[in-house]
């Protein structure tokens, strides 16, 4: 979600493909007169709020949805769509750059058309915008207000002078990122990941705040574009959430590609000379300085819970968590639910559309689906990519689950080899003595494709060992998986049963 | 002792050879004053902490092999734990140390800090296992061996391991005068086996039992190339702490668990290196059956090399390991050396390659050496000079396959046998 409103933005940037702005906020829009009162009211129109009421409306219920600002929220507009589209064509250029490796041309002075990149990221965005278009909402039957939404009861929804009332709601409003509180920071200025595509150059020098998953993607994709760039991160590993085999093979994958990394260091101070901007840094009492032209700040999120009169609602909440919810997604209001950013610690774009769909599903029939039964899993899209669903091998020790890893190296896959992408794994953790699978990371170049086959097999309750049974499609990455499960498959085989084999097979 | 395995004639005179260049370098680089060991042989090397603790017990493998006198060893010995004791325990920037425990890095003449390096736990506990050993070894009734024994329980009593938690559960890995703990901790396998068993064992400043129980629960026991391991990359996390302790049968739950111990985990860890150098992902230069060891050690600095139209950068000093890298083609040839007890056939076999390789025995005695990065002279790229550290596990490690000496008399030492018990293990000699 944007606090700015769409014409600041369009002030901003000149040129917007024509049908986004027309999908996510039409100039010469006019809200609807409400009805008397709706089964649900969503407020929010980012992908949590738009799978909610895509849903709720789909099985019939009145629903009305206000946006703030633009509809496709984070997602479409600022998050996974625009920075995956910059990612891919940063690949490319790596790629390029690689040629001689695969037998081409190595492209050493590869020049950057930063302008077709940023180009290419909004016509992207502007054809991915029709899924979340005012159009459809609107064919889908649901009502739609443009404006700041406003809390004025337990029951009633404030928005530009219209009273929405209803019998549930969802709070959807999702999150913004987090400004660090950096001295002479805001002076100097910077971006976040919401303005960095604005940019209409390609800084020559950047500096990236923050090593995690958004701080190294755009570290990575921007080196690569020809940027000189350095990231400070004030902990000894980036993506310090994962496992650390998996932390360090990013680390490598950024070193390698000319990233000037700064681990355990943190940004002190910014000063200004002229353009430039110089940034003191401290690792461990050494104090540096690092001169860059441009600043991104990815050092995390915070829920957009104020000014939404969610004490006029009886809607507890805080300024880190969110929206106080139960497993159900019920806030302390029983008749107001929260999905997505606002209230969850995974703020990704798959997990707010699981639980909007666990919210229409509580919200509108009796029972309850929990949250705590989803399994959930998430990507970091650097180059190799790192993966990740269920436990880690550490958070199964604590809960004294008997653990083992089934690791199968990248290069030991043939895909993989053939397309020199040879760095990563794939573990896979099992409960001991079984091959219920408890997790799985996965660290290669489509880790974020080949991690959903471990997502089926645990929602679908497969064991590891039966992956193996599944015929997997040569030559292909995904192999390591079945390698992984042939693995734990051998390990099954007890001395017991190889002595039998042995005399079956000696007869 | 290890496991009976086919050796060639010539090989215990090669092992005496090489054994006796380790000791070499403890008995060149040292300052006799204050018992002090410089951390590499290069000019104006500081002093590195757990070199001496290495020294203290390279001390006795020269006694026993004849290379130094039993008086010349007591003397050294003294020395180093004189200074110790005696040594500036404020904390300040230009201490020595603080909380029993000692500034990584220390100047060689005057035995204060240098490099701004941090307190460390582990390099103190590498220090204190030397220290041991030679106060079990020296047990003569002399004046020198009785002063031996009593500095050595008082440094080990001086150390607050309980401090080093910062009031968590496991050790971190440093304390800095100018911030504080450093902000991470000991956490998953490693090095750090022998830091939490003397910790436990110590009877003035105990780890509590939850310590080594949550450092274990970072453990990550993987399946890798066929093997069941305890995973840890660089090899020389393998080999550190069974430099002193005995693990052959002994378990503690961890191990209990899984029916291994950490005597056989390091020989899978092995068999993953040497896997790996087979596989050689990279098609770095001379990687194979006896050029292997990706550890902790000195590569070249900022050098691009490419192979098959692929660049790769080098690392300088780093922590390469095995599966997952990091690799730029620098191994440690010394990490063949250390690792004879645990798969004496297939380091022996380096150990002949590697030694036979240059006339220096740079390839095995040297900190790294890459093969992938060739001079103007044809030969490899050698990393120059000597670490101690190097130095200190192949003389240990060695005379561990050869007699199982230092094993033996640290079985004897009733704080790691104490630390030992605390931490869970049972069984074997224990």
């Amino acid at each position: 979600m944007r606090r700015n409103h769409l014409s600041d933005e369009s002030a901003r940037v000149e040129h917007w493909p024509r049908d986004w702005p027309q999908n996510v906020h039409p100039a010469a829009w006019q809200n609807p007169r409400p009805a008397s009162r709706y089964k649900l009211v969503v407020i929010g129109g980012g992908t949590a709020g738009l799978v909610a009421a895509h849903a709720a409306a789909a099985l019939g219920a009145k629903v009305a949805l206000v946006e703030r600002h633009l509809l496709g929220g984070d997602c479409l507009n600022f998050g996974c769509v625009p920075s995956k589209t910059l990612l891919r064509s940063a690949h490319w250029v790596a790629h390029a750059r690689d040629g001689e490796r695969f037998g081409g041309v190595a492209l050493d002075d590869a020049r950057v058309d930063f302008t077709a990149v940023m180009e290419r990221m909004r016509r992207v965005r502007a054809r991915v915008s029709r899924n979340d278009s005012v159009q459809r909402l609107r064919e889908a039957g649901v009502d739609l207000f443009f404006g700041a939404a406003c809390f004025a009861g337990s029951d009633a929804v404030v928005v530009d002078g219209a009273t929405l009332r209803f019998h549930k709601a969802l709070i959807a409003t999702g999150s913004r990122p987090v400004m660090p509180t950096v001295p002479g920071l805001v002076d100097a200025g910077y971006h976040t990941h919401e303005s960095i595509f604005d940019l209409t150059e390609l800084p020559r020098r950047l500096l990236v705040m923050g090593g995690g998953p958004l701080g190294c993607e755009f570290a990575q994709a921007f080196c690569r574009f020809g940027s000189h760039t350095i990231i400070a991160q004030d902990e000894p590993m980036f993506l310090p959430k994962e496992e650390r085999d998996a932390a360090q093979m990013v680390s490598d994958s950024l070193a390698r590609d000319g990233v000037e990394i700064h681990l355990n260091s943190e940004v002190v101070r910014v000063r200004t000379d002229g353009k430039r901007k110089l940034v003191d840094l401290v690792s461990d009492e050494v104090h540096s300085t690092v001169e860059v032209d441009e600043i991104l700040t990815g050092i995390g999120r915070a829920p957009n819970v104020e000014a939404i009169g969610l004490e006029a609602a009886g809607v507890a909440y805080d300024h880190v968590n969110g929206v106080r919810v139960d497993d159900f997604l019920r806030s302390t209001n029983k008749n107001i639910y929260a999905a997505g950013d606002a209230c969850l610690p995974h703020k990704f774009t798959h997990t707010a559309d699981a639980a909007a769909r666990i919210v229409v599903r509580n919200a509108l029939f009796p029972g309850g689906q929990r949250w705590s039964r989803l399994t959930i899993p998430w990507c970091t899209y650097t180059d190799p990519s790192v993966a990740h669903v269920g436990l880690y091998v550490r958070e199964a020790r604590e809960r004294r689950i008997p653990v083992k890893t089934f690791t199968i190296l990248m290069h030991d896959v043939d895909r993989a080899i053939a397309d020199g992408e040879e760095h990563g794994f794939v573990k896979i953790h099992v409960r001991e003595g079984s091959d219920t699978i408890l997790g799985a990371t996965i660290v290669a170049t489509r880790a974020g494709d080949m991690i959903n086959e471990i997502t089926l097999a645990m929602v679908a309750g497969i064991g590891l060992a039966t992956l193996a049974d599944v015929i997997h499609a040569y030559p292909t990455q995904s192999e390591a998986i079945k390698k992984a499960a042939d693995a734990c498959r051998r390990a099954q085989l007890t001395p017991a049963l190889a002595w039998l084999a042995r005399r079956w097979l000696a007869r | 002792m290890s496991t009976p395995f086919e050796q060639h004639d010539g090989d215990e005179l090669l092992l005496d050879q090489i054994q006796r260049a380790a000791f070499d370098y403890f008995a060149v680089n040292t300052n006799r004053d204050n018992g002090l060991i410089a951390d590499t042989s290069r000019a104006d090397s500081p002093c590195s902490i757990a070199v001496v603790g290495f020294a203290l017990s390279a001390y006795i493998v020269g006694v026993e092999r004849g290379w130094m006198t039993r008086a010349d060893a007591a003397r050294r010995t003294l020395a180093a734990l004189h200074f110790f004791y005696a040594s500036d325990q404020s904390g300040s920037a230009q201490a020595t140390g603080f909380k029993g425990f000692y500034y990584h890095f220390l100047d060689m003449r005057r035995g204060t800090r240098v490099w701004a390096s941090e307190l460390s736990m582990i390099d103190t506990a590498l220090l204190i296992a030397g220290v041991l050993n030679a106060a079990v070894y020296f047990d003569a009734a002399a004046s020198d061996e009785r002063d031996i024994r009593e500095l050595a329980d008082a440094l080990y009593r001086r150390v607050d391991w309980s401090w080093s938690r910062n009031g968590g559960d496991c050790v971190l890995h440093g304390w800095k005068p100018e911030c504080g703990f450093l902000h991470y901790g000991w956490e998953g396998y490693s090095e750090g086996i022998i830091l939490y068993t003397l910790g436990s064992g110590s009877p003035t400043h105990p780890l509590p039992e939850s310590s080594f129980e949550a450092w274990t629960l970072t453990y990550q026991w993987e399946h890798l190339y066929g093997t069941d391991v305890l995973y840890a990359g660089p090899l020389f996390i393998h080999l550190y702490s069974h430099a002193w302790i005995d693990f052959r049968g002994i378990r503690d739950r961890f191990m209990r668990e899984k029916r291994c111990d950490y005597f056989e985990n390091t020989r899978r860890a092995i068999c993953i290196q040497t896997e790996y150098a087979q596989r050689n992902p990279n098609g770095f230069v001379g990687y194979g059956d006896n050029a292997w060891g990706l550890t902790a050690c000195e590569g070249p600095y900022a050098r691009v090399m490419k192979i098959a139209g692929q660049q790769h950068g080098s690392f300088g000093y780093a922590a390469r390991g095995a599966p997952h890298g990091p690799d730029d083609g620098t191994l440690a040839g010394w990490a063949a050396a250390a690792s004879l007890p645990f798969a004496p056939e297939t380091a022996l076999a380096a150990v002949r390659s590697l030694w036979a390789a240059d006339p220096a025995h740079d390839h095995l005695l040297a900190s790294g050496f890459n093969p992938t990065l060739r001079g103007a002279d044809h030969n490899d790229w050698i990393s120059p000079g000597r670490f101690g550290l190097d130095q200190g596990i192949v003389l240990l490690m060695i005379e561990n396959h050869r007699s199982g000496l230092i094993w033996r008399l640290m079985r004897d030492c009733p704080p790691l046998r104490v630390g030992l018990r605390r931490a869970g293990f049972r069984g074997g000699w224990l």
